[in-house]
């Protein structure tokens, strides 16, 4: 693999007294899409959360060991700064319902105090929202709060909101659950065309899903990281047993 | 310099946290140091003393904390059917619809009014109202005095158990009624032998909040009580209660003793209250985690 | 079972509900008796005159409300400078530390605070104060009435904060926003309309309230817009000339009734309709 863009060394994370990864060294590709699927409780959302360091906000949360970003340590680094370069989707569509589209997509700009102009501002808009090819349903109601939407719509809308921070890498936690299966397709569509501005880490306990959009794939279990490799690889020849039993539905 | 407006701001969450318990601890300190001089005076004689003389400077509370018994009990045992057939109503019979609202709004309607207008319409309509009714009896009409209170208490108290109990009633688990429905039970029979006794003890807590109220009403009670500091007679008799004798009498207060001895009355009442509106709220609470 | 026993029954049924409708319909007679009386006493009072003048000496003729009015509204506002920021401040703060010593203690003593009586709040107003400064004042009246808004205030911004979604939160986390700025601009905003209604609710509440103020604003015959002087309140000034025994200022003081009645109804209502409209969806 040429340079990854993210690389997770030994890293362990707990909550309480419950260890929820253990030991985790994971290296992800530049511009691709890996997918990380297991069963429910693996820590695949906590690996995601460790990544943009939300985990910690939670109290009695602890993580040790290393996450390098290029050759940045996303640890040594304020975990604000890290959250800017790296952008999360969450499960439910949360556009934040009293700010307007436009608002919403570039709310990471306006909360936190960072000024541009009104053009700077129009450019980022558009340009986010076509990325995460919403631009043509709304391009005429900017102005309308973000809650009024569909599902599908608000995802897209919370993509473009994540897209406006120019991330180098862009956490997807299990983005399409709550939605019906026309929008669930729209998203993995545009998660094809974005991979080539982005790299996608995307979380997922849908199978089927993991081998239709990415190009590598994680299985985690019980907090272990089982095996790793690229998806067609995974998917026809597993190496490890567990592996090939969670994907032939024995568990999960 | 980000950690700075975060701390901050964090700071100021506490800061503003720690002022309500000190602002509370303060509110029993002052009550405290300034009823010293009336402990000191009189010690215990001032629970059971029966004279409230200040110009000879005999300060004995027993005819106020009789009033203030007298009156909320009077007034609890007058309300309770009312916010009872409220709370069955609107718990049980009617829950929801446009007859159910209405009754809800103007029960909370009935909580808004100010304590002062209360006053007033009860010393001008229900005191010449009851001043007939003791001439009818042959007592003096005095007209004011610890049944006019009562009333008057009676009908403020009425939205604080209403409410509550009609929540507790209407929280009470369907299957238990349908199960007692299903043996040939009335309404009337379910109500009574398993929605209430159920609903016990929040109905309970409904009471003891309204207590509360009661304890602590002062200008409707004030203006209709007639203002006597020696001990009641009869519930006919013009009296006073703990708030209603600071009331009259605070701004008059110019010594030491006489002062003090209304903080006194004062940190009494606020005791009172205090445990009563703390029982309320820990039966309240019990049942909500057992529901 | 005998048919005259289940008969019996069924007569107890439908007698028990009469009697229950009945007493319903006895508990808002005093409401109707009550409004009715204003209406009828005080509106012959009111008009553009009484709202503007000041009270005139007994016997003069045509006296009005002017200073009670605007010194209802100072000690108001004096009331809401003191408990709006404080109160909001503490119910963030309980609503972001859910557990813990502080958390407990503050809501045990809002508790407390929200179950004493008024007159005893007059009391400490006094004693902290009035004896100090030496003078009866505007300020020590809106100190005693902002001590009472602040336990409304407070458990209803923690209320309405926590019934704002968590991901909420998350979302602006994960955009890299501090945290002292997702609860300024994202979540109090998203619970500004439950936060105004319970500001609403309380001054509605206070804006009868007379016990604190006897000896704390104590009243005055004069226009006063200086707050350490003692200043008039509507429910103030129907207390006094209810009390006296002049017929005219009787009369006042049901002109004075009926407009607190409405300005008390009329911030109900508005909070109501507030709570509503203003809602935000999630």
């Amino acid at each position: 693999m040429e340079s990854p863009v993210l690389r997770i060394e030994n890293f362990n994370a707990h909550f309480g007294d419950n260890q929820i990864l253990k030991d985790i060294s994971l290296s992800f590709p530049r511009n691709k899409v890996i997918a990380i699927m297991g069963p429910s409780g693996c820590g695949k959302t906590t690996l995601v959360r460790c990544i943009n360091r939300m985990h910690e906000l939670t109290a009695g949360a602890r993580a040790s060991g290393r996450i390098y970003l290029d050759d940045e340590n996303l640890y040594s680094m304020n975990p604000i700064v890290v959250r800017r370069k790296i952008g999360m989707v969450f499960q439910k569509p949360n556009p934040f319902p009293t700010m307007s589209i436009y608002d919403n997509t570039v709310a990471g700009y306006k909360l936190n105090g960072i000024r541009m102009g009104r053009g700077e501002l129009d450019r980022i808009v558009e340009e986010s929202l076509k990325k995460s090819a919403l631009w043509e349903e709304v391009n005429g109601s900017l102005h309308r709060k973000g809650t009024f939407l569909s599902g599908g719509q608000q995802q897209r809308l919370c993509i473009a909101r994540a897209l406006a921070m120019n991330p180098e890498i862009l956490l997807l936690d299990e983005p399409t659950s709550a939605l019906d299966p026309k929008a669930t397709s729209h998203i993995e569509e545009l998660i094809g065309e974005l991979k080539d501005t982005v790299t996608i880490i995307l979380v997922t306990h849908n199978i089927a899903q993991a081998a239709r959009v990415s190009d590598y794939t994680a299985f985690l279990f019980l907090g272990e990281l089982i095996e790793y490799g690229p998806t067609d690889k995974l998917f026809t020849v597993p190496e490890d047993k567990r592996t090939e039993e969670y994907l032939t539905g024995k568990f999960g | 310099m980000q950690g700075r407006s975060e701390s901050i701001f964090r700071g100021g969450l506490n800061l503003a946290a720690a002022a309500m318990v000190v602002l509370l601890l303060a509110v029993f300190v002052t009550l405290l140091v300034n009823s010293l001089p009336s402990m000191k005076e009189m010690g215990w004689r001032f629970l059971y003393g029966r004279t409230w003389d200040p110009v000879s400077g005999t300060f004995g509370a027993l005819p106020f904390l009789l009033g203030t018994l007298l009156t909320s009990f009077l007034a609890l045992l007058i309300s309770l059917p009312f916010s009872l057939s409220i709370a069955i109503f609107l718990g049980e019979y009617l829950k929801g619809g446009f007859i159910s609202s209405l009754l809800r709004n103007a029960i909370e309607l009935l909580a808004g009014i100010p304590s002062v207008i209360y006053g007033f319409w009860g010393l001008f309509v229900l005191v010449p109202l009851i001043r007939g009714l003791e001439m009818k009896l042959g007592v003096t009409p005095y007209g004011v005095g610890i049944f006019a209170a009562s009333v008057i208490l009676s009908i403020m108290v009425i939205p604080f158990s209403a409410s509550l109990a009609r929540e507790v009633i209407s929280l009470v688990p369907a299957d238990l009624k349908e199960a007692a429905y299903s043996l040939g039970a009335t309404r009337l029979e379910v109500v009574w032998k398993v929605v209430l006794p159920y609903a016990r003890s929040g109905i309970f807590a409904g009471i003891l909040l309204a207590l509360g109220r009661a304890l602590g009403e002062t200008m409707a009670v004030t203006m209709v009580i007639g203002n006597a500091n020696f001990l009641p007679k009869s519930i006919f008799s013009p009296s006073n209660t703990m708030a209603s004798v600071i009331a009259n009498e605070f701004t008059e207060a110019t010594e030491t003793l006489y002062l003090s001895s209304l903080v006194e009355i004062g940190l009494l009442l606020l005791v009172v209250t205090t445990i009563v509106n703390i029982i309320g709220k820990y039966i309240i609470r019990k049942q909500t985690v057992e529901v | 079972m005998s048919q005259v026993g289940v008969t019996g029954r069924v007569i107890k049924d439908y007698s028990f509900r009469g009697v229950i409708i009945v007493l319903c319909l006895l508990s808002i007679l005093p409401l109707l008796l009550i409004l009715i009386y204003i209406v009828k006493q005080g509106i012959s009072s009111v008009n553009w005159g009484f709202l503007t003048r000041l009270p005139r000496p007994v016997g003069e003729a045509g006296g009005g409300i002017s200073n009670a009015l605007i010194g209802s509204i100072l000690l108001i506002v004096i009331a809401c400078l003191c408990s709006v920021p404080v109160g909001i401040f503490a119910g963030v703060y309980l609503s972001e530390y859910r557990r813990g010593r502080l958390a407990y203690l503050v809501r045990l003593s809002v508790e407390v605070l929200q179950g004493t009586p008024s007159i005893v709040i007059g009391i400490i107003a006094y004693l902290w104060i009035v004896i100090r400064v030496g003078s009866f004042s505007a300020f020590s009246g809106g100190i005693a009435l902002g001590i009472m808004m602040l336990p409304v205030i407070v458990k209803t911004t923690e209320e309405t904060l926590r019934l704002i979604p968590h991901h909420l939160k998350e979302a602006s986390l994960a955009l890299g926003v501090p945290y002292y700025k997702t609860i300024l601009k994202v979540i109090v905003p998203a619970g500004l309309s439950g936060i105004i209604t319970g500001i609403l609710i309380s001054v509605a509440r206070i804006a009868g309230e007379t016990a604190p103020l006897l000896f704390t604003a104590f009243g005055s015959p004069f226009m006063n817009f200086n707050v350490f002087k003692p200043i008039n309140s509507l429910p103030l000034l129907i207390f006094n000339y209810a009390t006296s025994p002049y017929a005219e200022w009787h009369s006042l003081a049901w002109g004075a009734s009926f407009v607190l009645v409405v300005f008390v109804l009329a911030l109900n209502l508005f909070a109501r309709m507030v709570a509503r409209r203003w809602k935000v969806q999630f």
